[in-house]
């Protein structure tokens, strides 16, 4: 929802960053404001993901300049746990599977790191297992996933609703969902968007990432952009996402070719 | 994150001190009077001498083995010292009292209380340093169920018939190069004899430290437990940091007769090193267990994470019917350090059955190994075993080997391997990151739930140390 003088969660200026010194950001500009769903849409290799693990801090890229900006504080310069712990959440596009680490374990050892770098009391193992079984409700998943291993042996569509469930416990100020819709049958990506309007409010920002418009019909976006070549070359409404689906993306991408 | 990872530099290895104790020491090097010199300072009886000079003239005639992963310079024998031993005022000790306090400040460091206020309630320990053992902890509490608990020193003084029938009855004198390296010029080590029927009251343990710079540490350890009797035993090592490296070669033999258990437990720090590979002890070990008796059990959980180099295959020899041997290992490598360890379970009997759970983890540039023989003979009707060996590599250099042997003599006789690699890199540090946990609390679940197998077999006072041991080792692998 666009809300009148809500804070801003998120900005991004000017933007790049490199992967063994190849530039895949090239210059990113993007403002996300309190109670605001965005949604980033563009072909493969538009860099759409590296922004997405840019924002949570992964080693693997260096950014070569710009500014994040999020929530007054200057996020490039934080660890990604001190970003992760500061509100940013980042739901993957390929969860990993951690043998010997029981989901259970995982969740609440996430949640206390939370809560105590808030200078709040950690949860003990019975308060924290009545929090979970509730927040269970919002992607419906059976208990007994609390106990198997993190991600070992669960479908595509159980991992993703894993990452909804852990973003439903942390309760993020800033949620970057990518490509969850991938992989999903229908009824999983119905569970996954449901999850994700729920928690969606007033108070925090969502990024989804994706390639298709069909997660769009199940979470309305405030707005649209189109990233190709490390840039975001167009701003929209939910509308734009249509079009998208009707033309594809060579007329954008194109345009801003002969542009340049 | 990576230069967050990599500034979390190694912890420095906590047992790296040295003592400054005056030292009993003979001079270097090796031959047939060096052997009688060392019996003599023991007062041993004719018989041990015998055992010593027949496994020296055996030794000379065999070569060190080239079979095992891992590469080492040659070792000179005549350039170490076979013998050292802290000199103490009183030649014969009658209380923890007379023991020379630098001893026992120095056990204190290590974590080892020998006086009598701060001991661990349940754990009786001995404590030996260099090549003797300077105290033994509750010995006259579980003289009281028959249990006898001393330095092999002492025993060959007090209970020579024992220790006649028992020594080299399980890894026999001229075994292999290192058994009978061993067995020629072994100092010290520890004797437990557990009477017909006997439940040990409490654990025991046997603490190694290794002190002087050019002494190699050869201790020999005897375990016997009498008819449908039970111990848990437990041994810890650790050793000061110097530039050379050092020689550690062991022998521990186990004997378990009809019903009787014996869980042996090992939790080995020895130093590993520096960064370079520079420094570190040779830990070339011969363990073996003989489960003599029906229906007898014998249990190895071993947790190596010191040593530049580890050979070692803790074994059991299943001859009695129904008899039972366990193999429970982590093994971690970090820096340089290379491994090569595993089990051998050899089922003689009928119905034997046996139990292997290998984990080794892998950082830095080492090299970790495993080797493990499972061997079913004509006669063993029945006989089963279920192998699993499990590798987890950390960053990108380090490497992991399995070598399964498995030899089936008869038809009857099921076995089962299975094995795994799994990996702590980048891509699982940052998923724990993105949800807020710090790479070392990462690191230490991951580690955790993957030796959970193995340290579940340990007593619960040293799971825990183990636990934070292996966290340690691994600080600042990742990146």
């Amino acid at each position: 929802m666009i809300l009148e003088n809500s804070g801003i969660v998120l900005s991004v200026k000017d933007l790049t960053a490199t992967v063994d010194n190849t530039p895949i950001l090239k210059g990113v500009n993007l403002e996300v404001r309190a109670g605001e769903i965005h949604a980033i849409m563009g072909p493969n290799g538009s860099g759409k993901s590296t922004l997405s693990k840019v924002l949570a801090g992964h080693p693997a890229y260096q950014v070569t300049g710009g500014e994040v900006i999020f929530q007054g504080q200057n996020l490039l310069e934080m660890e990604p746990e001190a970003r992760a712990r500061a509100g940013v959440f980042l739901a993957f596009q390929y969860p990993l599977e951690i043998p010997g680490v029981s989901n259970l374990d995982f969740l609440r050892v996430a949640y206390n790191s939370r809560r105590k770098s808030q200078g709040l009391e950690e949860l003990d193992a019975f308060d924290f297992d009545d929090l979970i079984e509730q927040k269970l409700d919002v992607v419906k998943m059976n208990p007994t996933f609390l106990s198997r291993s993190l991600n070992e042996g669960f479908s595509g569509g159980e991992k993703k609703r894993n990452e909804i469930l852990q973003m439903a416990l942390l309760e993020p100020k800033l949620a970057i969902l990518d490509e969850t819709d991938s992989g999903l049958d229908i009824d999983a990506l119905k569970i996954v968007a449901n999850g994700v309007n729920q928690l969606a409010n007033a108070e925090n920002g969502t990024i989804l990432i994706t390639h298709y418009q069909r997660l769009l019909e199940y979470i309305i976006p405030d707005y649209v952009h189109v990233m190709a070549h490390g840039q975001i070359l167009m701003c929209g409404g939910k509308d734009l996402a249509l079009e998208l689906e009707a033309r594809g993306y060579d007329w954008i991408v194109q345009d801003a070719v002969v542009g340049v | 994150m990576t230069a967050t990872v990599k500034t979390l530099v190694n912890q420095p290895y906590k047992y790296g001190f040295v003592t400054d104790i005056e030292a009993d020491t003979i001079p270097r090097g090796l031959n047939e009077d060096v052997i009688r010199l060392i019996s003599q300072k023991k007062h041993e009886p004719e018989f041990m001498l015998d055992f010593r000079l027949r496994a020296y003239r055996q030794w000379q005639k065999m070569t060190e083995p080239t079979w095992p992963s891992v590469k080492y310079p040659p070792i000179d024998y005549q350039n170490i010292i076979y013998y050292s031993a802290p000199k103490q005022k009183k030649q014969k000790l009658n209380s923890l009292e007379e023991v020379d306090p630098t001893l026992i400040e120095t056990f204190e460091k290590l974590g080892i209380s020998l006086s009598e206020q701060k001991r661990l309630a349940n754990v009786a320990v001995d404590a030996i340093f260099d090549s003797v053992s300077i105290a033994t902890t509750f010995k006259e509490k579980l003289a009281k169920d028959g249990v006898i608990f001393c330095s092999i020193s002492e025993a060959l003084q007090e209970h020579p018939e024992l220790v006649k029938k028992y020594l080299g009855s399980v890894v026999p004198a001229a075994d292999n190069y290192f058994a009978a390296l061993n067995a020629a010029v072994f100092s010290d080590g520890s004797f437990v004899y557990i009477p017909k029927g006997v439940k040990c009251p409490m654990e025991l343990s046997t603490y190694f430290r290794i002190n002087s710079g050019d002494t190699g540490q050869f201790e020999r350890t005897l375990i016997v437990a009498e008819a449908d009797s039970y111990v848990s035993y437990l041994e810890g090592c650790t050793a000061p940091m110097y530039d050379s490296n050092q020689l550690h070669a062991a022998v521990v033999e186990l004997v378990a007769l009809d019903n009787a258990e014996i869980k042996y437990s090992t939790v080995q720090n020895w130093y590993a090193g520096d960064a370079n590979g520079k420094g570190g002890i040779y830990n070339f070990v011969t363990k073996r267990g003989l489960c003599q008796g029906t229906n007898a059990k014998i249990s190895w959980t071993q947790v190596e994470t010191g040593s530049a180099i580890t050979w070692k295959y803790p074994s059991c020899v299943l001859v009695g019917d129904n008899s039972v041997g366990e193999f429970y290992s982590v093994a971690l490598t970090n820096n340089m350090q290379q491994a090569d360890t595993g089990t051998k379970m050899i089922h003689i009997g009928k119905n034997t059955r046996s139990t292997i759970i290998s984990k080794g983890i892998c950082a830095g540039k080492s090299i970790n190994s495993y080797r493990g023989l499972v061997k079913i003979n004509p006669n063993a009707q029945g006989a089963r075993n279920y192998s699993q060996c499990d590798s987890m590599l950390i960053g990108d250099n380090a490497q992991a080997n399995t070598f399964p042997y498995i030899q089936v003599q008869n038809q009857t006789g099921k076995v089962e391997h299975e094995a795994s690699t799994s990996k702590i890199g980048a891509d699982q540090l940052f998923y724990f990151a993105q949800r807020g946990i710090s790479p070392e609390d990462a690191i230490s679940m991951m580690i955790s739930g993957f030796c959970k197998d193995v340290f579940n077999q340990l007593p619960m006072e040293f799971a825990v140390e183990a636990d934070k041991l292996l966290s340690l080792k691994l600080e600042g692998s990742v990146g």
